[in-house]
C-alpha cells in the first residue's frame, strides 16, 4: 500500500507543489526580513525618517508593522492552501492506494 | 547619558533575559501582599488543573504530548505561552524603555522564525515524530548515535535556558515579592515539579494557556491605559518620547551598528526558535498536521500582537515614568513594566503584573523541564539504552524520575549561579539551538543523502562552535571577565556557526554515503507528506 502511494503521480505532484509553495513563502520572509536588517545596518538614518514630509509615522515603525502583519497573513495563506488543496490531494492519494490494494 | 550607555552595554544580549549584575545590586523590596495574593490564586487554580490532569495521565503519550488531544487554538496559545517568557515581557519592555527603536528590531527577529517554522517544519514534525525532535533527526539514521547526540544538545539548550530562567526568577521574585532569592528559586522548582510530575503535558499545556491568557490580558490592559493618556494614538506616544529623548529614540542605535552583528543576531534568533526542544515538542500535542499548522497560525498572531503591546509599554514607561526613575531601581530597566503598572494602576495593578511575571516563569520552566525529561527518558533511556524495547510502565517511571532529577538540577543551578550575570546564557541557548539542532533537523527532513556521521558531526560542530565563540565573545570576555579585548569580535556567533554546521553535515555525508539511510528517505518523505493519520484513518474506516 505504501509503495503504491509513492508510485501515484499525484504524490509527486503534492510533494512538488507543497515544497514550491513553502520555499516561495520562506524566501519571501527571508528576503523581506534581511532586507530590513540590512537597511538597519547600513542606513540607520533612513529608518528614523518620517514616511512623508510632516507625517508622524516613521519608516521604521511602519516597516516593522508591515512585517508583523504581512508575515501573519502569509501564515494564513499557507494554512489555507495546505489545509485545503494539499490535504484534499493527500486524501485522494490515500484513497486510491486503498482501492488499488483490494 | 553615561549611565544609559552602560546599561546599553550590559544589555548587549539581554533583551532575552532580565537577569544581570543590575538586579542583584538591588535592595530587597517590601513584601507585596497584592502580588502574593494573586500569585496564590494562580497556583491554587493550576494545582486544581494538575490534579485533574493527573487522572488523565496514564500513558507516555499522555505524559509527553497530552495524548495529542490539544486543539489548534489551545496549542497556539500554549506555544505563544512557551515563547513569551517573563524575559519577553520584562526584558523587551525594558529594552524599549532604555533604547527605544532598537528593541523593535529584536522583536522582529524573534517573530520572523515563526512563519519559517510553519512553512518548512510544523507538518513534517507532526507527521514524522512522536515525542521529541530527535525522532525526526534519527528516523532513518542510526538511532543510538544520532539520538544520543540530539539528546545531549537538547539537554545543553535546556540547561542554559533553565539557568537563565531560574536566576532571573530568583532575582525578579526577590525584587517584586520581597522574599529571599533562595526561597524564590525553591518555590519555582517545587511548584513546577508538581505540574510536570503529576500532570505531565496536559497540566503543562493548561498552565501555559492560562498564563498566556493572563499575560496577554494584563499587558493589553496596561497598554490601553497608556494609550488613553495619549488620546488613543500610539503616534502621539512615540512623539512624546521623541520630544523627551530626541530623534535617536525612534532610530536604530548602537545595538545593530555593525552589519555582520545585525545579520548574525537575526540568524541566531530566527533559526534558534526553530531549534528549541520545548517549542518543537509542542507540535506533538495536536492530533494531525492540519491542527499543527493552525496552531502556528494562532501562535504567530498572538506573539506578534504581544510584541506590539510590549513596544507600547516600553515607550509608555519611558514617557510616563521617565528613564531615570526605573534605571535607579535596576540598571537594566527590567522593572519598567511593573513600575508602569504601579504608576498607572497603583499597588493592585503592580501586584497583578508581578504575579503574571511569576506565573510566566513557572510555566516556561515547566515546559523546559518536560522537554528535558523527554530527551533523557524517551531518547536516551528507551531508545539508546533499551534499544526501543522498554515497557510502557518503565518508560513512564523513568520519565518521572528524570523530571525529579531535572527539577533538583534546576534549583541547584539557580542557587549556584546566584549573583552571576547569566543573561548571555539565553543567547547561548538560542545559538546552540540554531547551530546544533536546526541544521541537523532540516538536513534530515529535506536531504536524501544525509548520513548518521553527517548528523553527528553537524550537531557536535554546532554545539562546540557556538559555546566556544560565545565564551570568546565580547559579551563573556569583556563584560563578564573584564578582559580588555575579546578573541572573537562577534556577540552573536550565528553567522559563523549555523553555516558551518550545515557545511560539516553536508561534507561528511558526501564523504561516506550511507545507502540504508538513502533508502529510508522515501518512506520518511512519504510519511512527512501524507502523515500517519490519513493512512490510519483509512485503515480504521475499512476494518
Amino acid at each position: 500500500m505504501y509503495e503504491r502511494m509513492r508510485a501515484n503521480p499525484k504524490f509527486q505532484l503534492l510533494v512538488a507543489r507543497r515544497s514550491r509553495y513553502a520555499w516561495l513563502l520562506s524566501f519571501t520572509v527571508l528576503i523581506v526580513f534581511y532586507g530590513f536588517v540590512m537597511t538597519v545596518a547600513f542606513n540607520p538614518q533612513a529608518i528614523g525618517q518620517p514616511v512623508s514630509e510632516g507625517s508622524m509615522w516613521t519608516r521604521g515603525i511602519v516597516f516593522g508593522l508591515f512585517i508583523f502583519v504581512s508575515f501573519w497573513i502569509l501564515t494564513a495563506l499557507y494554512v489555507r492552501r495546505a489545509n485545503g488543496e494539499f490535504d484534499a490531494l493527500t486524501q485522494e492519494i490515500v484513497q486510491e492506494a486503498w482501492k488499488g490494494n483490494k | 547619558m553615561k549611565r544609559l550607555l552602560t546599561a546599553l552595554h550590559l544589555f548587549a544580549f539581554t533583551a532575552l533575559a532580565y537577569a544581570g549584575p543590575a538586579i542583584e545590586a538591588t535592595e530587597k523590596q517590601a513584601t507585596n501582599w497584592h502580588a502574593i495574593g494573586m500569585f496564590m490564586v494562580f497556583v491554587a487554580l493550576t494545582m486544581g488543573i494538575t490534579y485533574w490532569a493527573a487522572g488523565r495521565t496514564k500513558s507516555t503519550a499522555d505524559f509527553y504530548t497530552a495524548g495529542g488531544g490539544i486543539t489548534g487554538f489551545q496549542n497556539g496559545l500554549a506555544i505563544a505561552g512557551d515563547y513569551m517568557s517573563a524575559a519577553t515581557l520584562l526584558g523587551l519592555t525594558a529594552m524599549t524603555y532604555t533604547q527605544g527603536y532598537d528593541a523593535y528590531i529584536y522583536m522582529l527577529a524573534f517573530f520572523v522564525g515563526w512563519p519559517v517554522i510553519l512553512f518548512l517544519m510544523a507538518e513534517r514534525l507532526r507527521n514524522l515524530g512522536k515525542f521529541t525532535f530527535a525522532d525526526i533527526t534519527s528516523y532513518r539514521l542510526d538511532q543510538g548515535k544520532v539520538r544520543t547526540m540530539a539528546a545531549v544538545s537538547s539537554l545543553t539548550v535546556v540547561c542554559f535556558y533553565l539557568i537563565a530562567q531560574m536566576v532571573g526568577a530568583g532575582n525578579l521574585i526577590k525584587l517584586m515579592f520581597g522574599i529571599p532569592y533562595e526561597l524564590a528559586v525553591v518555590i519555582v522548582g517545587c511548584v513546577m515539579l508538581l505540574y510536570v510530575l503529576f500532570g505531565g503535558m496536559i497540566a503543562t499545556t493548561w498552565v501555559q494557556i492560562i498564563k498566556a491568557g493572563l499575560l496577554l490580558m494584563g499587558a493589553t490592559l496596561l497598554a490601553l491605559v497608556v494609550l488613553s493618556k495619549f488620546g488613543w494614538s500610539p503616534l502621539a506616544l512615540f512623539d512624546a518620547a521623541r520630544e523627551k529623548y530626541g530623534d535617536a529614540t525612534l532610530a536604530p542605535g548602537k545595538l545593530v551598528s555593525n552589519p555582520l552583528e545585525a545579520v548574525s543576531l537575526g540568524i541566531a534568533l530566527m533559526f534558534g526558535t526553530a531549534g528549541l526542544p520545548h517549542i518543537l515538542m509542542r507540535f506533538y500535542t495536536v492530533k494531525d498536521a492540519k491542527t499543527a499548522r493552525k496552531s502556528v497560525f494562532y501562535a504567530t498572531g498572538l506573539i506578534g500582537f504581544f510584541y506590539l503591546v510590549t513596544f507600547i509599554l516600553g515607550f509608555g514607561a519611558s514617557v510616563l515614568v521617565g528613564r531615570g526613575a526605573i534605571t535607579a531601581i535596576d540598571k537594566g530597566g527590567n522593572m519598567a513594566a511593573p513600575a508602569l503598572a504601579e504608576v498607572l494602576g497603583g499597588n493592585s495593578f503592580l501586584g497583578f503584573i508581578s504575579a503574571v511575571a511569576f506565573a510566566t516563569i513557572l510555566a516556561v520552566v515547566a515546559g523546559l523541564t518536560l522537554s528535558g525529561a523527554a530527551a533523557l527518558s524517551h531518547d536516551l533511556w528507551t531508545h539508546v539504552v533499551k534499544k526501543g524495547n522498554c515497557p510502557e510502565k518503565e518508560q513512564l517511571s523513568v520519565a518521572r524520575k528524570a523530571t525529579v532529577g531535572l527539577a533538583i538540577l534546576a534549583i541547584l543551578l539557580g542557587i549556584i549561579f546566584k549573583g552571576q550575570n547569566v543573561a548571555f546564557m539565553v543567547g547561548l541557548a538560542f545559538a546552540i539551538a540554531a547551530s546544533a539542532n536546526f541544521p541537523a533537523l532540516v538536513l534530515s527532513m529535506m536531504w536524501r543523502g544525509f548520513t548518521t556521521r553527517g548528523a553527528v558531526a553537524s550537531m557536535v560542530t554546532g554545539t562546540v562552535s557556538a559555546i566556544t565563540l560565545i565564551v570568546l565573545s565580547p559579551t563573556v570576555m569583556v563584560d563578564l571577565l573584564g578582559a580588555k579585548e575579546s578573541i572573537s569580535p562577534l556577540k552573536n556567533p550565528g553567522i559563523i556557526t549555523v553555516p558551518l554546521s550545515f557545511l560539516v553535515g553536508i561534507l561528511v555525508s558526501l564523504w561516506k554515503p550511507e545507502p540504508a539511510a538513502q533508502e529510508g528517505y522515501s518512506g520518511a518523505e512519504q510519511r512527512m507528506t501524507l502523515g500517519p493519520s490519513a493512512v490510519e484513518a483509512m485503515e480504521e474506516k475499512h476494518s
